[in-house]
This record gives structure tokens, C-alpha cells and sequence, in this order.
């Protein structure tokens, strides 16, 4: 019955890619999933599959108390667009705000509190969930050949928890606000700051709460629910990256859990750890905070580092080079990204010599990223380059990651991170890192699996022409604040000096630019959910099992369980002769590379 | 305002370089710029150069790709770490100066408060936000806060360092050119973090002797007018001395009276604590002593010194470490007990709060904004 959808992509003349295990009907494994009805067709006239999780069930509460870990996937990725839709608007009011050097409309304490609201929404309610919780979630059970995560209805918890940490640090921000930067330093969070720290606190302790729970379902879902034959060097990178984000995220997470605790015990109840009117140390606090801070970038970046091979290897159509030394730099940049936190401390008490261990510590985890760009660039040869749009974000990744991991050198570097640190040169940096790395990735994956996650096809003219205004708008924006801060501009400053304002009002310029090039795709993504063309299963001719089931794929995933029998990305020659994407000239319903699965 | 515009040189990307460490930055920084410029035009050119050479529908020999070359893998790998130790340990060199305080150094007291910086020079000038100094000669800095951690930024120096309430930080610099510089807080601490700053006048020895003459008489510039002179720090010590009556149990001359042991030659002494421990009292152990002495039994003592936290302001504290400290000079020190009767403490702990008040951020054309950043808009 119903869909074939492990037939190998054309059509059985590669060798028998698949083999089928009997299924146990996971049609009757979940209430609320619905096997096609053999009678009706399976398809609509437009050529979308009848049935899919999305209209599987309509109700309100079938979404609300959905385990369906790609239901659950939509609504992350609805929140966290709520969530970057609002620390986006704080972002243009502070590039609004510093283009004059007296400032324009806020008081300081105004502003204080907009970039406080930037960086706690970005870092804790955006970047942190935003690959993992939607494309993650996604995609970790279908790369992997199961039907869902390990634990489904934690799943739904962790949203659940996401939703109420987030519900009072807004709370926290929109009454009263918050003006201690995401940092939270001591004692100025502890002891000085009259604003609502706790509360706000208290949503991003909840919050990483939700963080945990994905990540532990993470790990046991690709340790225990690897479909028969999908070994561990079989696995798509991108799952080697979730696999380490999710080692950072269980093992570092609770710390920074604890050491908010502890300011808001020292706040509320005046218990003294950070300051040192009641006995305390606040440089303590940083060593605590930064411990999993950062880590929690590599969080941000492994993430995007994985989708950037998928993103490599369908758009080359080959498989990524040196396979295993990529999967290892993802796990040696967790192991790393641990035993480094002492470099965001130098201008501190900190001793000489601990210094110098963590500087050398912070040059040591550069080489896996290098070791990554390389390889990417590897895959490159002999492939068969398409300039989709996807791959215009793959390289505008590459590009962007490539000069934030070398401006991180500069901050890495004791001398020279005497004099930069703490000033714009540090926020020209880590938002390479983060926006041109973290957020670059995580539009070229929206891009990738749109077809798959929806059903239908973005229109690749726009696409391709905002990824293009996302890399100079990006480029514009962070760019000018490398020079100011090496001119000594201090972060998080709302008067500045007059010198300074070229470079401000170039960021600023930049800053509307960057805001186009994201409009523009939401504009198509919300317009191709009615009217895009119908995707198919693999829009891309791409390998891998997301692209062998329907899109958008039924609530069970799979009817029968893949046995897996092939490598990873494994390209054949003739995927790259044919390579698919000729999509003008496709028709509306499923093109002919998967005629065989209907 | 032809002066302020000095901060950056003629070029308007390269900022003026006005110490000896800010060379030895400059130099690294350039050489991390050629680096990544390197590395950042060999990247681009090979992923644009292979993605288009390998483009789909390009007829080009595609045959036998390679899928992985564990020699090549770790070939590559090797420059990147090489030349990232290479830095390192460059880095690591220039870095160890900042630790390294020449005997020489002038020592200025430098306490951060929200939201202005109070400068204390040892020959008894006090500055609010601003710091005046000779060229030349090595300055060491010595910090703490009253409240939140600020940092003590001079861009031009390319130096900064934390100032932390609770322990003292201390850097040292020797300014190289004469100028008038940014002096930043660049430790985000609250509503009016963008105006804790002011300047840092680098004088030629001559121009130098004519402030220090000038100062000793209160002075307004464009900054806060709060420079009192007449006593130095250690006179000021000497009076703080007087007044809490330390003199009643801590001799300061060469002989032994009194319940705890005398001061002379005290600084810089390692003491034996009735812990185990050791420790050499240095600025921040006089602190600490005077603030928690029930943290630092002294073998061989009855600890029964009780804590001045509450009477003694940070600012004090400095006064008095400098007063000890001329207790260990071997001639008799200026600021002796003999010429402590005039020790009037001229407005004692002011602290410029008034001043404080007349910088309350009015958003627009507010004082302390045409004091730091001058221009017109």
C-alpha cells in the first residue's frame, strides 16, 4: 500500500540503496496520524500529497498537544520568529539611536534597556533554541530513519517551557524592562540594578530548562533510534553537530542555570556570592556565566556548521571531503569550547598565567573550524557546483565565518585583547559569528527543508537576490564596527565621541539593508505556503533519507523502516550529470526523479 | 575643537599611539590584519575560483573525485595551529609588560563610582575624570571600586583594565606622546555608563610642574572643578591616622608599643598568619587588614583589631596605605606624626557628589557631554 518511498531516486538502476523491513503500521502508533485512504488518490490535483502531518489534524488542540516532534518543530519555529521579529525591532532602534553621537529619542536609561532587550532575546530566546528546536527537531528523526524522538511528549514539554521563560522575560522587558545587558555582570545585576532582574532572570532559568530536554532527547533519540543499518559514520554531519551541540548544551546549560540562581538569591534574599559587600566575588560570577556562555556559542554555531554540509554536498552533489575529520572537529569544538572561557576575563583580576592557558586554549580550537572550511572547499572539487539559492547562503556562510574566526583570533591574542576587548571591535565579531555564521546558516536551512517542512517551493529569483542583499547588508552593517572599536568605541555606550560617527551611521546604513534582506524572505515564505509550486519528495536530487519520504512528509514519517545500506551523501555520478533544479521546466507534481514513488 | 580630534591622528582609521605598549599592540594588530586578509582573499578565491571552474553544466573532467586524503587533512591543519602559536606566544611576551611594573613608576589611586572617575596623585592632587600626567616617566595605576566593576580605558595606551569593587587592579603605562586623550569607562555599569570618562593629559615635563603648581589651589577646567591640593596622600593618611587613633595599638615608629605590632617597614613584608598562611602585604593586603582583620589573624598576635568597613571609604584607605608606606622609608617620611597637627582634612570625602548631580543625564546638551566628547553634533 501506499507511498513507496524508499525506492531508490532513479528508479532502481543504482544499486538497491533500500531494503524494507516489515512495517508495524505506524499508522495506528499515534492517534492523531491518519494513513492515506487507499480509495481516495494520493495526491490533490495540484500534485500535493493528500495527507501529511500537517492536515493530519485540525483542531487547535491537535496542534497544542501535539507529539509530533515536526508539529512541535512548527511551533518553535513560529515563537522564535516572534522572538527574533522583537530583537530585531530592539536592534533597529539602537542602530536608529547611534547615529547621532548625543543620541536621538531615548534616554540612557531607555537605551540601556533596548540593547539589554537585543541581547537577551537574541542570545537566550532566538539563537540558542533556533536550529536545534525547529530544524533539529525537524529533521534529527527523519535523517535518522525513526518516526519521532525518543521522548515525544518531553518534546512537547521543552515548548511548553520555552513558551513560559519566554512569556515572563518579556513580561519582564515590556513592564518595567531590564538594563543589565544579557550579561547579567555582578554586582551591578545583584545588588545595584533597579530593574526587574529577577523576573527576567527567572524566564531564561526556565527557559534553558526547555534547552535541556531537547538536548537529552536529542542524544537518546540518535543513540537508541537509529534506524537497522544507520551507523554512526553513516549519519548525515548535520547529525554529528546536533549530537555535539546537544553534548554542550546537557552538560553546560545547568551552570549557567545555578549561577542565575545565585543572583537572584543574592538579589532577593541578600545571600552573598558576587559581591563583595556581602563576602563575595564578582569576578566569580563571570567565571560561572562565561563557563557556559561560551560554549553556548559553539550552541549557535555547531548548528549551522552541520546544516552548512547538507547544504555543501546537495549543492555539489557529492560527498562532504574527509567525512570523519569533519564529525570529529564538530566534537572537538565541544570539548574545546569548554576549556576556554577564561578569555572574555583578561582584563579582569584574572592571574597572568591563567591568561595565558586560556589564550592558548582559544588558538588551539581554531584549527577544527579551519579544518572545516577546508574541507568544504574540498567538496567543492570535482562536484558539481549549483548556484541555488541555498548554496549562495552556504557561501556567504563560509565567507562571513571565515572573517569572524579570525577577528576571534585578535580577541584571543592577550596584547591585543587588552585594547579591544569591551569595545565595538567585540560586537563587530561576535555578530560575524553569530549573524553572519548562526543566523546565515539558519536561513540557508530554512531555505533547504522549506520544501520539505511545507510541501512547496520558495520562488528562487527572490531568494537568491536576498541572500545576496543579506551578505552585503550584513557586511555593511558589522563591518565599520571592527574599525571603531580598534579606534577605541566602547560597547554599549549611547553618547559617544563625535569621531566616531561615520562608522555609526554606516552601521546604521547597513542595518536597513541587513532588515531587507530578511523581510523579503518571510514575504515568500508566507506567499509560496498557498501559492508556491508543489516541491515533491526531493526538489534538490539530493541524497539522504528526508528527501526519500513525500513532502511534506506523513505524521509517522515513515510506513516502513529504512534500512539503511548506503554511505552518507552518497552522490553517484550520474546525480551530478542530471543534477535536478531545473525547476522551470518542472512540472507542478512530483518531477519524474521520484515517479516511481507513487 | 582642534584638540580632541588629536585622538586620532591624522588618519582617520589609525588612532594615535601614546605609549610604549600601544607600538607593541599596533604591531601585533597588523600582523593579525595580514593574516586574515591572508587567509580571508585565499579562501574567497579558492571557494569562488572551484564553485565556479566545477559550476553544473561546465564541461570539465570530473572524473575519480576524491573523497578524503588523510595526509592533505592534516597538512592542512598544521599552518593554521603553527601560525596560531606563533601569535601566542607573541602575544603572550608584549602581554607580560602589563605585569611587569618598573620600581620607578608614579603611583596614582584611581577609585570608580557611578558614574565619574576620582584620581588621586601620592603628592596629594586629586582629579575627577581626568589625569594628568608627564610624558616619559612610567605610571602605575592603582584601582578600585565603591560599587560596580568599571574599566579604566585609555584607547590611545591601548590599555585597559578592570576596576573591581573589592580588590585592587593595577596596571602601568609609559605615555610616549604629549596630548590630550579619551580616558573611558568601558565596563558597562548603569544608566550613565557613556559619561563616565574624561581625559588623560599627557605634559611635557615643564607644561607639568606648571599644573602641579596650579593644582595645588582648587582649579576649574572643563572638567569637574574638585582639585584640591596642599597635602599629600600620605599626609592625608597620617591625619586618618590620627584621627581613628591607630597610633593607640600600631606604633608608628621603629619601636614596639601597643597591643598590635608597629607599621614601620610593614609594606612589602611578608606576614606569617596564625593560619599557616603567608602573605605579602601589599596594597590590597592593607586593605583587606583593615576592613577584615578577623580575616588575617597575625601569628604571634591576639587578633583583636576591629573592622573599619564601615568608617573608612575606599579613598581613605588609599590615603592611609600611602601613609604606611612611608613608615617603611628609612628617613624619616614627610608625612611623619610631627607634621600631622595641621591635618585638617579639607572637605573630606566630598567626593565630587555634587558634581555628580550636576551631570544627571539631561539627554540633550548636557554638561558632562561637552566635556567628554566636545564636538558639535
Amino acid at each position: 500500500m501506499s507511498v513507496q518511498a524508499f525506492d531508490a531516486p532513479d528508479g532502481g538502476a543504482n544499486r538497491g540503496r533500500v531494503a524494507v523491513v516489515d512495517s508495524q503500521s505506524g499508522a495506528d502508533r499515534e492517534p492523531e496520524s491518519l494513513a492515506p485512504d487507499p480509495v481516495h488518490a494520493k495526491v490533490t490535483e495540484d500534485g500535493m500529497p493528500r495527507w501529511h502531518y500537517l492536515n493530519a489534524a485540525n483542531t487547535i488542540q491537535s496542534w497544542l498537544f501535539t507529539v509530533d516532534h515536526k508539529r512541535i518543530a512548527m511551533l518553535y519555529l513560529i515563537s522564535i520568529s516572534v522572538m527574533f521579529l522583537l530583537g530585531g525591532a530592539a536592534a533597529g532602534m539602537i542602530r536608529a539611536e547611534l547615529t547621532s553621537p548625543k543620541g536621538q529619542v531615548l534616554s540612557s536609561e531607555a537605551y540601556n534597556k533596548m540593547f539589554s532587550s537585543h541581547g537577551i532575546i537574541m542570545v537566550f530566546f532566538f539563537l540558542v533554541p533556533s536550529i536545534p528546536a525547529t530544524i533539529g527537531n525537524f529533521l534529527i528523526p527523519i535523517m535518522i530513519g525513526a518516526r519521532d524522538l525518543a521522548f515525544p511528549r518531553l518534546n512537547l514539554v521543552s515548548w511548553y517551557l520555552y513558551m513560559i521563560g519566554g512569556t515572563m522575560t518579556l513580561s519582564a522587558i515590556l513592564f518595567g524592562g531590564v538594563e543589565t545587558g544579557w550579561t547579567f555582570y555582578t554586582p551591578y545585576s545583584s545588588v545595584y540594578a533597579n530593574s526587574n532582574v529577577a523576573l527576567a532572570i527567572g524566564g531564561i532559568f526556565i527557559a534553558g530548562f526547555s534547552s535541556i530536554a531537547t538536548g537529552l532527547n536529542f542524544i537518546v533519540t540518535i543513540h537508541k533510534m537509529r534506524a537497522p543499518g544507520m551507523t554512526w559514520f553513516r549519519l548525515p554531519l548535520f547529525i554529528w553537530a546536533m549530537y555535539a551541540t546537544s553534548v554542550i548544551i546537557i552538560l553546560g546549560t545547568p551552570v549557567v542555570a545555578i549561577t542565575l540562581l545565585l543572583v537572584v538569591a543574592e538579589r532577593t534574599l541578600g545571600i552573598g556570592f558576587f559581591s563583595p559587600e556581602l563576602g563575595g566575588d564578582p569576578v566569580l560570577f563571570q567565571h560561572m556565566f562565561w563557563f557556559y556562555s561560551h560554549p553556548a556559542v559553539y550552541i549557535m554555531m555547531l548548528p549551522s556548521l552541520g546544516v552548512i554540509n547538507e547544504l555543501i554536498a546537495a549543492n555539489t552533489k557529492k560527498r562532504i571531503f574527509g567525512y570523519s575529520f569533519v564529525a570529529f572537529s564538530s566534537i572537538a569544538i565541544a570539548v574545546f569550547g569548554f576549556l576556554v572561557w577564561g578569555h572574555h576575563m583578561f582584563a579582569t583580576s584574572q592571574s597572568m598565567y591563567s591568561s595565558m592557558v586560556f589564550s592558548v586554549i582559544s588558538f588551539l580550537v581554531a584549527v577544527p573550524s579551519a579544518i572545516k572550511v577546508f574541507n568544504w572547499l574540498a567538496t567543492m572539487y570535482k562536484g558539481s557546483v549549483e548556484f541555488s539559492a541555498t548554496m549562495y547562503y552556504a557561501l556567504s556562510f563560509i565567507g562571513l565565518f571565515v572573517i569572524g574566526g579570525l577577528t576571534g583570533l585578535y580577541l584571543a591574542a592577550l596584547a591585543v585583547d587588552i585594547h579591544l576587548t569591551a569595545t565595538y571591535f567585540v560586537v563587530a565579531h561576535f555578530h560575524y559569528i553569530m549573524v553572519g555564521g548562526a543566523l546565515t546558516g539558519y536561513m540557508g536551512a530554512l531555505h533547504f527543508w522549506w520544501p520539505k517542512m511545507t510541501g512547496r517551493l520558495y520562488p528562487e529569483g527572490p531568494a537568491k537576490m536576498s541572500a545576496i542583499i543579506l551578505f552585503v547588508g550584513f557586511n555593511l552593517t558589522f563591518f565599520p564596527q571592527f574599525i571603531a572599536g580598534y579606534l577605541g568605541m566602547p560597547r554599549r555606550y549611547h553618547f559617544y565621541a563625535p569621531e566616531y560617527q561615520v562608522w555609526h551611521v554606516l552601521s546604521s546604513a547597513g542595518a536597513s539593508v541587513l532588515a531587507i534582506g530578511l523581510i523579503i524572505p518571510a514575504i515568500y515564505f508566507i506567499w509560496s505556503l498557498k501559492n508556491g509550486k508543489v516541491a515533491g519528495p526531493n526538489p534538490w536530487g539530493a541524497v539522504g533519507l528526508e528527501w526519500n519520504i513525500q513532502s511534506p512528509p506523513v505524521t509517522h514519517n515513515f510506513d516502513t523502516v529504512p534500512v539503511v545500506t548506503w554511505e552518507a551523501y552518497e552522490y553517484q555520478q550520474r546525480d551530478q550529470d542530471e543534477a535536478v533544479l531545473d525547476r522551470d521546466s518542472m512540472p507542478g507534481a512530483p518531477s519524474n526523479r521520484e515517479g516511481a514513488s507513487v | 575643537m582642534g584638540e580632541q580630534s588629536s585622538a586620532f591622528g591624522s588618519t582617520p582609521w589609525l588612532p594615535v599611539a601614546a605609549s610604549t605598549y600601544a607600538e607593541d599592540v599596533d604591531k601585533l594588530f597588523w600582523a593579525l590584519t595580514a593574516l586574515t586578509v591572508l587567509f580571508t582573499v585565499l579562501v574567497f578565491s579558492v571557494g569562488i575560483g572551484l564553485a565556479t571552474y566545477y559550476r553544473r553544466g561546465n564541461k570539465v573532467d570530473r572524473s575519480r573525485p576524491v573523497g578524503h586524503n588523510t595526509l592533505l587533512e592534516v597538512g592542512w591543519s598544521l599552518p593554521p595551529l603553527l601560525l596560531g602559536l606563533g601569535v601566542f606566544f607573541w602575544s603572550a611576551k608584549v602581554y607580560t609588560q602589563v605585569y611587569t611594573v618598573p620600581k620607578n613608576a608614579k603611583e596614582v589611586f584611581v577609585i570608580g563610582k557611578q558614574w565619574m572617575w576620582h584620581l588621586q596623585h601620592t603628592n596629594g592632587i586629586r582629579e575627577n575624570n581626568e589625569l594628568h600626567i608627564p610624558v616619559g616617566e612610567p605610571v602605575k595605576i592603582v584601582m578600585i571600586s565603591q560599587d560596580v566593576i568599571h574599566a579604566f580605558y585609555v584607547p590611545a595606551f591601548r590599555l585597559q583594565r578592570m576596576t573591581q569593587p573589592g580588590q585592587y587592579t593595577t596596571f602601568w603605562f609609559t605615555p610616549t606622546k604629549t596630548g590630550k586623550f579619551h580616558l573611558y569607562c568601558n565596563m558597562y555599569c548603569g544608566t550613565q555608563h557613556s559619561e563616565m570618562g574624561g581625559w588623560v593629559y599627557v605634559q611635557s615635563r615643564g607644561d607639568y610642574r606648571k599644573w602641579v603648581a596650579s593644582a595645588v589651589q582648587p582649579v576649574a577646567t572643563g572638567g569637574y572643578p574638585d582639585k584640591i591640593g596642599g597635602l599629600t596622600a600620605g599626609q592625608r593618611g597620617a591625619a586618618l591616622y590620627e584621627k581613628y587613633q591607630c597610633a593607640s595599638c600600631h606604633s608608628s615608629e621603629a619601636v614596639q608599643r601597643g597591643r598590635g605590632p608597629s607599621l614601620v617597614g610593614l609594606f612589602g613584608k611578608t606576614r606569617q598568619l596564625a593560619n599557616g598562611k603567608k602573605v605579602v602585604a601589599d596594597d590590597g593586603y592593607l586593605r583587606n587588614v583593615l576592613y577584615y582583620p578577623q580575616d588575617y589573624p597575625l601569628a604571634g598576635w591576639q587578633q583583636g583589631m576591629p573592622s573599619y568597613k564601615g568608617s573608612l571609604s575606599e579613598e581613605d584607605v588609599l590615603q592611609i596605605n600611602a601613609y604606611v608606606k612611608t613608615l617603611s622609608a628609612a628617613k624619616p617620611a614627610p608625612g611623619s606624626p610631627q607634621q600631622r597637627g595641621n591635618g585638617v582634612l579639607p572637605e573630606q570625602n566630598n567626593g565630587g557628589v555634587s558634581d555628580r548631580e550636576g551631570a544627571r543625564a539631561a539627554n540633550t546638551d548636557n554638561q558632562q557631554w561637552r566635556y567628554m566628547y566636545g564636538g558639535e553634533r
